[in-house]
């Protein structure tokens, strides 16, 4: 049987076919996924934050989109992906409690949404689909056998990004 | 600031004993709204990586409702009570009168009333907390959620996040009589909070 690794909040993990990474109940938080298709290698990174400029130096890096995403990068390209076939898929992001006055952290979820995209198009990540959004949470798989991305939910049912 | 990580044990102390007061207090109204006797164990207080914190309640991808509330004041912090789905239907079941296993999901109404019991549990934990620290505390209105325990914590936890990589936990276990009807408790104050409870209660 193949493997199931699992990624924790705040945590990444890279792997190759026939692995698959897996993080339960993302609520705002994202999970971003590195794939290359031909080598057959990825990663998954949970990030919580869209940011680290607010960060303390012993704050865990992957915590944050910012400097999470360089982290894993790294680690897959040492895998053997090319950093030109590399494509990602995102997804979480909801808001799970809805504020009549929404304070900036009600609304983390977006905000990692927006950080995530922007720093993918920095790093020059094609960006091929994402399932973000939405008051509801999501457990999120990449199979790097085909690099498919599963979204799970309680009531909305499941999807194949 | 207080470091967090360095809360002596008379300090851990104090918090445990306002944590089994004001828990006290909220078990006392819970058994009086549905009329059934309540336990409660004694508190858990720790310091937890933010990461590990779903696993205290069942891991992340269990099923559970989650009521919510933000505390304004002196020390703001969040209150959570998490209920297992099972729980929370059958709560449902014993505040609108109907037969043990009718609830199978939630309207409005059964939201309203679950977060009313939230409201209730609030209160009087934070009386509690009133008369131990004279730090008055309001409470927000509730707001719930139906969910993954792991998404429904990430509302508490992106803040913590952005201060460090560690929650101050007071946690409380409620147990109906009949089993029917276990919930956890939650008492997270911000990280700025923590020095001003700490100096409030005035213990070294």
């Amino acid at each position: 049987m193949a493997d199931l690794i699992r990624v924790g909040m705040a945590d990444y993990k890279v792997g190759r076919a026939p692995s698959t990474l897996i993080s339960y109940g993302l609520g705002s938080c994202i999970g971003i996924s590195l794939y290359d298709t031909q080598a057959k290698v990825g990663g998954l990174l949970h990030i919580m934050l869209p940011d680290s400029t607010q960060a303390r130096p012993t704050d865990n890096p992957a915590k944050f989109a910012d400097t999470g995403l360089p982290l894993m990068l790294k680690d897959v390209l040492e895998l053997g992906a090319s950093r030109t076939r590399l494509v990602a898929k995102i997804a979480g992001g909801a808001q799970m409690f809805a504020f009549a006055n929404a304070t900036d952290i009600m609304r983390v979820g977006a905000r990692n949404a927006e950080a995530a995209k922007k720093i993918l198009k920095e790093m020059n990540i094609r960006l091929l689909a994402e399932d973000t959004g939405g008051n509801y949470g999501r457990t999120v798989q990449i199979n790097l056998n085909d690099g498919v991305y599963k979204v799970k939910t309680i009531d909305k049912g499941e999807k194949e990004i | 600031m207080t470091d967090e990580l360095n809360l002596s044990a008379n300090q851990l102390d104090a918090l445990r004993e306002i944590g089994n007061v004001g828990a006290g207090n909220s078990a006392t109204a819970l058994s009086q709204v549905i009329n059934r006797r309540i336990d409660m164990n004694v508190p858990k207080v720790a310091m937890v990586p933010l990461e590990a914190v779903p696993d205290l309640v069942g891991g992340p991808d269990a099923v559970v409702v989650g009521i919510f509330l933000r505390v304004y004041g002196k020390a703001p912090s969040n209150i959570l009570f998490l209920l297992p789905q099972k729980s929370a239907f059958y709560l449902v079941d014993i505040l609108m009168g109907k037969p043990h296993g009718q609830t199978r999901k939630l309207d409005a109404m059964d939201e309203s009333a679950l977060m009313e019991i939230g409201n209730i549990l609030s209160g009087a934990y934070l009386n509690a907390f009133f008369t131990f620290t004279k730090i008055t505390m309001l409470p927000s209105i509730p707001a719930l959620a139906m969910d993954m325990a792991g998404a429904i914590l990430n509302v508490v936890l992106a803040q913590l996040g952005q201060m460090g990589d560690q929650a101050l936990v007071i946690e409380t276990e409620f147990l109906s009589e009949d089993d029917g009807i276990n919930g956890q408790f939650f008492l997270v104050p911000d990280p700025g909070s923590l020095e001003t409870i700490i100096n409030a209660v005035g213990v070294e």
